[in-house]
């Protein structure tokens, strides 16, 4: 604070300082306020201490005496996760398109765009238990679920990666009288194939993690039998089961990762 | 002889009060091959991409026509425009080529128009088109390349691979836009030569930018010269003496003057079987 403090003028300085305390004041206030709401309580933490011990003992040695029926429903998991992001693909590809600025006009990218904003804002387990009324328990709610929330997201990923092309190529296109679809296919895709493929399997990997959540809500898969070893108190197995979906995320992380190692 | 190109009064301004065409007229014969020169910033892209139709002139200024259709008028493009350009091929200075696709989807994309959309959508080509691009490739002399991405080629041969494109486009005008000022002079003269031959021997009207007026002289029989948006200069290469683009241009004629020039002759090429 030498020859900086000389530079900066005077003036707006003490200003800025008490713009800074009250930000920090605010913030604590916020901070007591949602305090309450949240039912805070560190302290039962420590007291409870030796009943967390117990709890977290409970969890071990892991009973996999069930392993067949958990390995299955851990496949359909990945099968929802599978049939959800293909499902969001092929959608995100068209509407990620029609959410890109310079492709289309504003009167069509600012409507997809919003359309976009709402599947995405709206969490997949929400609409599982949506798509669970309409279609009744069980994985096709899951898939569903998956597949207008990933939409969402990826539709927004693809159209980030069409604005950033370098429009010269398709300027090249262009110049051969070619139709708006065919600058696209020839002229945009090509550019964008290595992120967008990229995209796909990170959302893939990320929908098996969703997936055996939904799954908590009746929409099929591992998730269902966890919400029912937990409200069984049935610790041994529920720790199986978590090992087995630890096991099988990182697995799928591993394999996805290393095409799209390959593919860039 | 029919007219290829004709514009009339055609005038651009990009920013106010700086005008980037200024009352453009201009009229090329079919089968003519011209060479549009000017230093840099004088119009020249400028020019060529109002031909093309990808950009408008002022509204209420002037029209461009080519093959005797409206591309634009009054600062709007004709609602055909689309099919116009299948007849107008575009070289670029910066080639333009999709870089990971292969140089013979490259070059296809030049027959777009008459493949129906059914098939151009999931890029499928019949034999016989395939046919017409390797034919194409070997008429500038790259067809070994054909499976090659884009962009793993130098850029000769990727300007080389834009000029087939036009090829299989079958276009009637070739627009090229300083199609050798990214390129070394030996690519260079082989770019310059193919656009030659092109013209002489399938008698395409072709338009090139350049801002070298030794390599104008070398290839063409006429020159139109720009200068701040305005046409300055419309005749023979050889009354365009050093002494007169000093007078044009001022300072700014070292540019079009000073370039060392692509020497020897060219090596003998397969000839342009049509
Ligand atoms: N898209 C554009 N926006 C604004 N100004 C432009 C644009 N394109 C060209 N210009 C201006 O028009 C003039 C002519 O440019 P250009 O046609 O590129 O010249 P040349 O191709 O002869 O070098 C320049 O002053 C340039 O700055
Ligand atoms: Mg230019």
């Amino acid at each position: 604070m030498t020859d900086l403090a000389i530079a900066i003028p005077p003036a707006p300085r003490p200003a800025h300082h008490t713009g800074r305390l009250i930000g920090w004041a605010l913030l604590c206030l916020v901070l007591a306020w949602a305090w309450r709401g949240a039912d805070m309580r560190p302290l039962d933490l420590f007291r409870d201490s030796g009943n967390m011990a117990q709890f977290a003992g409970d969890f071990f040695p892991p009973n996999f005496r069930d392993w067949r029926i958990y390995l299955s429903e851990m496949i359909v998991t990945v099968q929802i996760a599978l049939w959800g992001t293909v499902l969001a693909v092929v959608c995100a590809v068209p509407l990620g398109v029609l959410s890109s600025a310079n492709i289309v006009p504003a009167w069509v990218y600012q409507p997809v765009r919003r359309v976009m904003d709402a599947c995405r804002a709206i969490n997949e387990m929400v609409f599982a238990m949506l798509f669970i009324v309409a279609v009744g328990l069980g994985p096709f709610a899951g898939v569903l679920a998956l597949w207008v929330h990933t939409t969402g997201i990826l539709a927004k990923l693809f159209s980030e990666a069409v604005e950033a092309i370098d429009p010269r190529p398709v300027e090249g296109i262009r110049s051969t009288g070619a139709s708006p679809l065919e600058e696209v296919i020839y002229g945009v895709i090509p550019q964008v194939l290595p992120l967008w493929i990229s995209y796909s399997l990170y959302r893939f990997e990320s929908n098996v993690r969703s997936a055996s959540v939904v799954g908590m809500v009746g929409a099929g898969g591992i998730g269902v039998v966890l919400y029912e070893i937990i409200r069984g108190f049935q610790y041994a197995d529920t720790c199986a089961v978590m090992i087995m979906i630890v096991v099988t995320v990182s697995l799928i992380d591993l394999i996805s990762a290393r095409i799209r190692k390959g593919l860039i | 002889m029919a007219i290829a190109l004709e514009i009339r009064q055609l005038s651009k301004t990009f920013t106010p009060g700086q005008k980037a065409l200024d009352n453009v007229n201009l009229r090329v014969d079919e089968g003519e091959m011209v060479v549009l020169l000017g230093a840099s910033g004088s119009g020249k892209s400028t020019l060529l991409r109002h031909i093309a139709g990808f950009v408008c002139g002022d509204a209420g200024s002037g029209s461009v026509k080519v093959l005797d259709r409206y591309v634009q008028r009054d600062g709007k493009l004709a609602r055909d425009v689309r099919a116009l350009r299948t007849q107008i091929g575009f070289v670029f200075q910066q080639f333009n080529l999709v870089g990971r696709l292969p140089l013979t989807t490259n070059v296809l994309t030049g027959m777009l128009h008459r493949v129906p959309p059914w098939r151009s959508v999931f890029k499928w080509f019949t034999r016989d088109e395939r046919q017409r691009c390797m034919a194409a490739l070997a008429q500038v002399g790259i067809d070994k390349y054909a499976a090659q991405r884009a962009s793993t080629l130098s850029g000769g041969q990727q300007q080389r691979a834009a000029i087939a494109r036009t090829l299989v486009q079958e276009a009637r005008l070739i627009l090229a836009d300083e199609p050798i000022a990214s390129l070394d002079p030996a690519a260079a003269r082989k770019v310059m030569d193919t656009l030659a031959r092109i013209n002489r021997e399938l008698g395409t009207t072709v338009i090139v930018s350049l801002h070298q007026v030794d390599i104008a002289m070398r290839y063409c029989q006429r020159v139109v010269a720009l200068h701040q948006g305005r046409v300055v200069y419309d005749g023979t290469p050889a009354r365009l003496t050093p002494a007169l683009l000093h007078d044009i241009y001022g300072p700014l004629a070292t540019e079009l003057i000073a370039h060392g020039a692509p020497e020897a002759q060219a090596a003998p090429q397969p000839a342009l079987a049509h």
